[in-house]
């Protein structure tokens, strides 16, 4: 414990942490919405060209960060472009993603010495990052989240209702591409924590739990993003304590957060819920007998 | 000035032609049936009005002005479809949609929309599941909470397409009910696009039939009448009255009956020989 304390005032600590804390929000909320619209095949095909852009950035010496963000962009136009309506979208992913990882593999095989660094895109890096890539994920993650604010309302319209939304204006489609981004983004940054192969513990896990525990979009948002930051810095915490890498602790701590919010915490609430509303429902109860004679003598 | 005016309106995607040369008036305050057999182009006529799809040809005019997307002063009522039971939403937060669910921005709780809401949600009756994760609810439950949202924006034309499809007889005199007494307290236009008319019968002043591009227009008595029917069948259908409902029959061929739901909505078959 002593020696975590110690660790706090290093520099690589704390940008890990003020990265880590950018990177859960965004994760939190992004994940409501992946869960909502049910897009977790996408969120896989960004991870993985996600990699082959850094493997590329790398190779030409570029930032990996940067190659990370470039190659999730490209693949969510790719997708954009080619399908977003939900029938035939996992069709065409497949397709991008397959001619994608191809390039992955032809730029690993092309670089020398590249182990190390493969190594950390595919399984996370957080307690690697400098101060210019923390910088650099905070800006990314500001703006994302900028956008996500601004699209929020008209989004969650968009997923939960979308024959009306269009019907009210909402433009389904273009919003359909521009979350597609926003989860380019947020996968780029996701994958600086947990690696291209577990991006699903920070942009699926948090909002599939926070689903069981209430009915209220809004609660259910800040749910996804409590749990997502009690997962990335319970992860970073554990990292130091046991120099293990952080996504083994992510992924479990995430793990257990949705086995309770589903068989403990979840139906619990539910129960107190469901109790609460038999004891209001009960005055209403008693009156309306008197409307359903009412309305079946006027029918 | 007329709710919604098409004059000599064509819809088309593409090369293929769905209804030519509509010219239809609506009066304000009138209930207008759409009939027809599916991919006839009902749902086109609705997304016409909304400003979705441009017509091909002609002019359609909705309250004095072109059709543009968002219109404030039309609501809408679609199918019933069902929602997820996890999905962490309730019928509260689906009729606020109605209200500012397309304007940009967060949507912060706010008094005054909260308040409307919950006279929206009274005005169906609704207030008492209100707070239930709306996947759980009932079809019937979930159409009440469809009409309060699209209610709630105090709109002057209501569109309904298929609203009663998958309920109950109950659900569809309760639905069907709710969406009468709105437009007698505000003296609202409503289109309704169905494809059983029985259940709104007694509320239609005007009936709006498509069959494969061809239209016919006018009261329920003028429209749904054998002859009228034959004619834009263009094959022999029957149009019978019994116990107050009217049922729209077609002839016997070698391919079934030539109308594909007898008793609901007409369907010509289309490898008929011509004749």
């Amino acid at each position: 414990m002593d020696q975590v304390i110690q660790l706090l005032g290093y520099d690589f600590v704390q940008n890990a942490i003020a990265a880590g804390i950018v990177i859960a929000i965004v994760s939190g909320v992004v994940s409501r919405f992946v869960v909502a619209r049910n897009m977790s095949f996408a969120v896989h095909a960004l991870s993985e060209l996600g990699f082959t852009g850094a493997a590329g950035f790398i190779l030409l010496r570029l930032s990996p960060v940067l190659g990370l963000l470039a190659g999730t962009t490209i693949t969510a136009v790719f997708i954009g472009a080619l399908g977003v309506r939900e029938r035939g979208r996992d069709v065409v992913i497949g397709v991008v993603m397959a001619f994608g990882l191809g390039l992955g593999v032809l730029f690993i095989t092309l670089y020398k010495g590249y182990a190390n660094q493969a190594f950390a895109i595919l399984f996370g890096t957080i307690t690697g990052v400098s101060r210019e890539d923390v910088l650099l994920l905070v800006g990314i993650g500001a703006v994302t989240l900028a956008a996500l604010a601004l699209v929020y309302r008209p989004l969650t319209f968009a997923t939960v209702d979308p024959e009306v939304a269009a019907a009210r204006g909402v433009p389904v489609g273009a919003l359909a591409v521009v979350f597609l981004l926003i989860m380019a983004a947020a996968v780029a940054e996701a994958i600086q924590v947990v690696g291209v192969l577990l991006i699903l513990t920070l942009l699926i896990t948090p909002g599939a739990a926070a689903e069981r525990l209430t009915p209220r979009p809004g609660a259910a948002t800040a749910w996804s993003v409590g749990i997502a930051l009690f997962c990335v810095l319970g992860g970073i915490f554990f990292a130091l304590l046991t120099n293990h890498p952080v996504s083994v602790f992510v992924t479990s701590l995430s793990f257990a957060c949705y086995l309770l919010a589903r068989f403990v915490v979840g139906p619990r609430r539910r129960d107190a819920r469901a109790a609460q509303r038999t004891v209001s429902v009960a005055p209403t109860l008693v009156e309306r007998p008197a409307s359903s004679i009412t309305e079946k003598t006027r029918l | 000035m007329n709710a919604v005016g098409f004059e000599r309106v064509t819809l088309a995607y593409g090369e293929r032609t769905i209804w030519s040369d509509l010219t239809l008036q609506i009066a304000p305050g009138s209930f207008v049936a759409i009939l027809g057999p599916n991919g006839s182009g009902k749902t086109s006529l609705l997304r016409a009005i909304l400003g979705l799809v441009a017509p091909a040809a002609g002019r359609i005019e909705v309250q004095g002005h072109a059709p543009h997307r968002g219109d404030p002063g039309i609501g809408y009522i679609p199918q019933h479809s069902s929602f997820d039971p996890d999905l962490p939403f309730r019928g509260r937060d689906l009729v606020r949609l109605g209200i500012d669910g397309h304007r940009w921005g967060m949507g912060l709780p706010d008094a005054k929309v909260t308040e409307r809401v919950a006279r929206a949600l009274g005005s169906v009756e609704a207030a008492a599941y209100a707070d239930a994760p709306i996947g759980r609810l009932s079809g019937g439950e979930q159409q009440r909470l469809r009409v309060a949202q699209a209610l709630v924006g105090e709109p002057k034309l209501l569109l309904c397409d298929e609203p009663l499809a998958n309920l109950d007889l109950r659900y569809q005199q309760t639905i069907t009910g709710l969406i009468a007494a709105w437009r007698e307290r505000s003296g609202g236009t409503v289109l309704f696009v169905t494809h059983d008319v029985n259940p709104v019968l007694s509320l239609v002043d005007q009936v709006l039939f498509v069959v494969n591009g061809r239209w016919a227009a006018g009261t329920p008595d003028e429209v749904l009448s054998s002859e009228r029917m034959s004619e834009l069948y263009r094959s022999h259908v029957d149009v019978v009255r019994v116990h107050g409902r009217v049922l729209v029959v077609g002839e016997t061929t070698e391919t079934g009956f030539n109308l594909d739901e007898p008793h609901h909505v007409p369907v010509a078959v289309e490898h008929r020989p011509e004749g």
